[in-house]
């Protein structure tokens, strides 16, 4: 029996499943952070007026939670600038005047891969990170402590966010890769179960990946019941073992490792080719979106230039969130650049951004029955409201995953997830 | 272009709302508006409408006085004033509906805070209050259809005085029996309460367990099971109104034990207590627990350690 936890039917719009991306025209300046995943940044080590090729590394990794940046593009570099123009944070960027001409560098070669310490250097010189949004660096991921007490691996291809393709593409178009990927991990790694976890709205990944592992049984396909957020960590290994990751543990201590599908199809397209990350697959759509589709983009190339390959934004464009609608965020500026935990890209009219007012709380309990993590996201908020401090802490906020489902779900629009992030943050104090 | 909103994830929202959950109340309430006027005849609808009418204007004078928003668009006082309308006889004069809207939404609503803030159920409350000013009115049954609106028992006055015949089981069914308006005719709640699980607007528990609990009871004791669902305004209070997001507890085992809890409250007053209807005093008295019931029965968060 497959178990599931709580969560909420969000609708799919997944309008873009069926357009295979289109890699778009290289913008005339891009602008790639030395920050684009979670831990210290990269230290930078080009100059201005350095001339770069595709692939080339402009950033070293400063220590293990760190990752290697590379150039997306050919040309030279005009800037490093120190501070991010739209947040005004400190923050090193490269900008990189391109020429046009996408030439690689040369002594990109793929490397020999023998051991397990093959694969892990392998996968730190690619500059992988975390795909599905959490943008770790996927080398220390893979470093397992304790190999024997890791028996599951699961290959997360759930892509519960409305809208989001760009997942179900790398399924489709990049499977020969994903697939050595798979191989890579069954060889190298030793983990007895390999699970593809697949929604059931995306019939021809399934479809796929059950001949793949018909023809070569090291993994196995899992169905799930289309849900949001079943492609959350803590959803997915509930959903598939069975197993409850415990408040402060990570899924190693239950004995479970989840990497994106795109991830490792990145780990395995550089173990082939000897290309880093430079470039993602990014889902363009939106109410607001003249031409919806999937792009392949350049890191560092400004959002603006990506909208503009779309056909460009309707003039009643009113909100442009990076990520997808239940999670992402919402950028003020277009100038800021893909990086690479964006993997879509949404602009809503003004009648799709249109938040109604807050009005008070009837006491449905929905929010507490659609919350995964069974917290109450209704009593956070009140105790939250009234600075009750100690009752706040016996409800436990800080397990939030920020899933939106509690907010999604109020009829009377009361903006929990809010809340309980900002409960979880006066707790932290 | 415009400027671009900046706010807080998730960006989209569910299609429910208060206003749309009332409206799935209110219409799952017309099959025993239907019933009701066909056993009682038209007059019923005066009682509706003076009942819904007075309630919405109640609610929005008491909020323009105090300054508060507007809220009649949310229906809830629509939905206080049908409920209120289905706990009275036929015969109820018009100007007692106006007090007994006034005591819902005034007293009993809006001096508590205005909808989500008040502990107790205002149809309910009102209808307490009601039968103990009104007591004369409020239980002068018109037996249905029949020519000259002859006064009788309801059944559960028949089945607690021995005295008189008590309908069949199918009349019982089908409500054609005494009783106030909207609480006689099974079949017509039945049907709204299938409308309301089939739109999710309630959960299977309350009810069910509620229903459940008199028919085991009642066995116990030696009644007749079927007679003491089927009589009173059991179904009714069952299905909406112990089923008031407000006034019931928030979660699934809160509202199991709120269902059980009046089940067993109802059955003793029915028994015991010298009125011969216990269900509005039973929710009256789980609503006061409520808020410990949702303290008892607090989700325990996934993986959640001490
Ligand atoms: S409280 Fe957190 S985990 Fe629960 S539904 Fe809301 S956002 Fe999701
Ligand atoms: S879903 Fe909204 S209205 Fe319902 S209990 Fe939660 S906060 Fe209140």
């Amino acid at each position: 029996m497959l178990k599931t936890l709580g969560g909420v039917r969000t609708p799919h719009k997944k309008g873009t499943a069926n357009s295979r991306e289109e890699p778009m025209a290289i913008s005339r300046f891009v602008t790639i952070p030395m920050s684009m995943h979670r831990g210290k940044p990269a230290k930078c080590i080009v100059k201005t007026g350095d001339v770069l090729k595709v692939g080339q590394k402009i950033g070293e990794a400063d220590g293990s939670d760190s990752a290697h940046i590379h150039s997306s593009v050919s040309g030279t570099v005009k800037d490093i600038i120190t501070t991010d123009p739209v947040t005004g944070k400190a923050q090193i960027s490269v900008v990189i005047e391109t020429d046009g001409l996408q030439t690689f560098d040369e002594t990109l070669a793929p490397p020999t891969v023998e051991t397990l310490d093959d694969l892990l250097v392998a996968i730190r010189n690619s500059g992988v990170v975390g795909l599905g949004g959490a943008v770790a660096p996927t080398a220390p991921k893979l470093t397992l402590r304790d190999p024997s007490k890791i028996d599951y691996l699961i290959v997360n291809g759930a892509e519960c966010e409305p809208y989001m393709t760009c997942d179900t593409r790398t399924m489709i178009d990049d499977r020969e890769l994903l697939w050595s990927g798979i191989r890579l991990i069954h060889r190298f790694l030793g983990i007895k179960n390999i699970v593809i976890a697949i929604e059931r709205n995306k019939p021809e990944p399934i479809r796929i990946f059950k001949e793949l592992t018909a023809k070569e049984p090291i993994a196995r396909v899992q169905v799930l019941p289309t849900k949001y957020p079943q492609g959350g960590k803590i959803n997915l290994i509930y959903n598939i073992t069975g197993r409850i990751v415990p408040e402060g543990k990570r899924p190693g201590d239950v004995g479970c490792v989840v990497i994106n599908c795109s991830t490792l199809a990145c780990v395995a397209r550089y173990v082939e080719t000897g290309v880093p990350l430079v470039a993602k697959r990014v889902t363009v759509d939106g109410s607001a979106v003249k031409k919806p589709r999937n792009v392949l983009v350049p890191l560092g190339t400004p959002i603006s230039d990506v909208f503009e390959y779309c056909g460009g934004l309707r003039d009643n464009v009113a909100k442009v969130i990076t990520g997808g609608p239940m999670m992402g965020i919402t950028i003020p500026d277009l100038h800021m650049p893909v990086v690479k935990s964006t993997n879509t890209l949404l602009a809503f009219s003004d009648k799709e951004a249109f938040a109604p007012k807050p009005s008070t709380c009837i006491m449905c309990g929905k929010c507490i029955a659609n919350c995964p993590m069974k917290l109450m996201p209704v009593e956070i908020q009140d105790a939250f409201l009234r600075e009750k401090t100690d009752r706040l802490r016996a409800l436990k906020p800080g397990m939030c995953v920020e899933c939106g489902c509690c907010s999604f779900t109020c009829p009377a629009s009361r903006p929990l997830t809010q809340y309980v992030k900002l409960a979880k943050a006066r707790l932290r104090e | 272009m415009n400027l671009l909103t900046v706010s807080p994830s998730p960006h989209i929202r569910g299609n429910e709302t208060t206003s749309g959950i009332m409206r799935d109340v209110l219409i799952a309430l017309i099959p025993a508006a239907v019933a009701s006027v066909i056993i009682f005849g038209f007059r019923t609808l005066a009682v509706i409408a003076v009942c819904v009418c007075s309630c919405a204007i109640f609610e929005w004078a008491f909020e323009k006085l105090t300054k508060r928003d507007t809220t009649i668009g949310d229906l809830s006082a629509a939905v206080t004033g049908v409920l209120l309308a289905y706990n009275l006889p036929v015969t109820i004069p018009l100007w007692q509906c106006v007090v007994g809207s006034f005591v819902a939404i005034v007293v009993i609503k809006q001096l508590f805070g205005g909808i989500g803030k008040n502990f107790a159920n205002p149809a309910i409350t009102a209808r307490i209050f009601m039968f103990l000013a009104f007591t004369g009115t409020m239980s002068r049954y018109i037996i249905p259809r029949s020519p000259d609106a002859v006064t009788g028992a309801t059944p559960l006055m028949i089945m607690q005085s021995g005295v008189g015949e008590l309908p069949s089981a199918l009349d019982l069914f089908l409500g054609n029996h005494g009783g106030v308006l909207g609480e006689t005719c099974a079949l017509a709640l039945i049907l709204g309460f299938a409308y309301l699980l089939i739109r999710r607007v309630i959960g299977w528990e309350t009810p069910v367990i509620y229903v459940a609990v008199v028919f085991a009871l009642t066995a116990a004791f030696g009644g007749n099971p079927v007679n003491a669902i089927l009589s009173g305004g059991l179904l009714l209070g069952a299905i909406f109104m112990a089923t008031d997001y407000v006034t019931a507890p928030m979660t699934f085992w809160g509202r199991f034990v709120f269902g059980a809890g009046c089940g067993v409250l109802t059955v003793i007053i029915r028994q015991f207590g010298s009125y011969p209807e216990g269900v509005s005093f039973s929710i009256l008295i789980m609503n006061i627990l409520t808020p410990y019931l949702n303290r008892l029965t607090a989700a325990k968060p996934f993986g959640g350690v001490k």
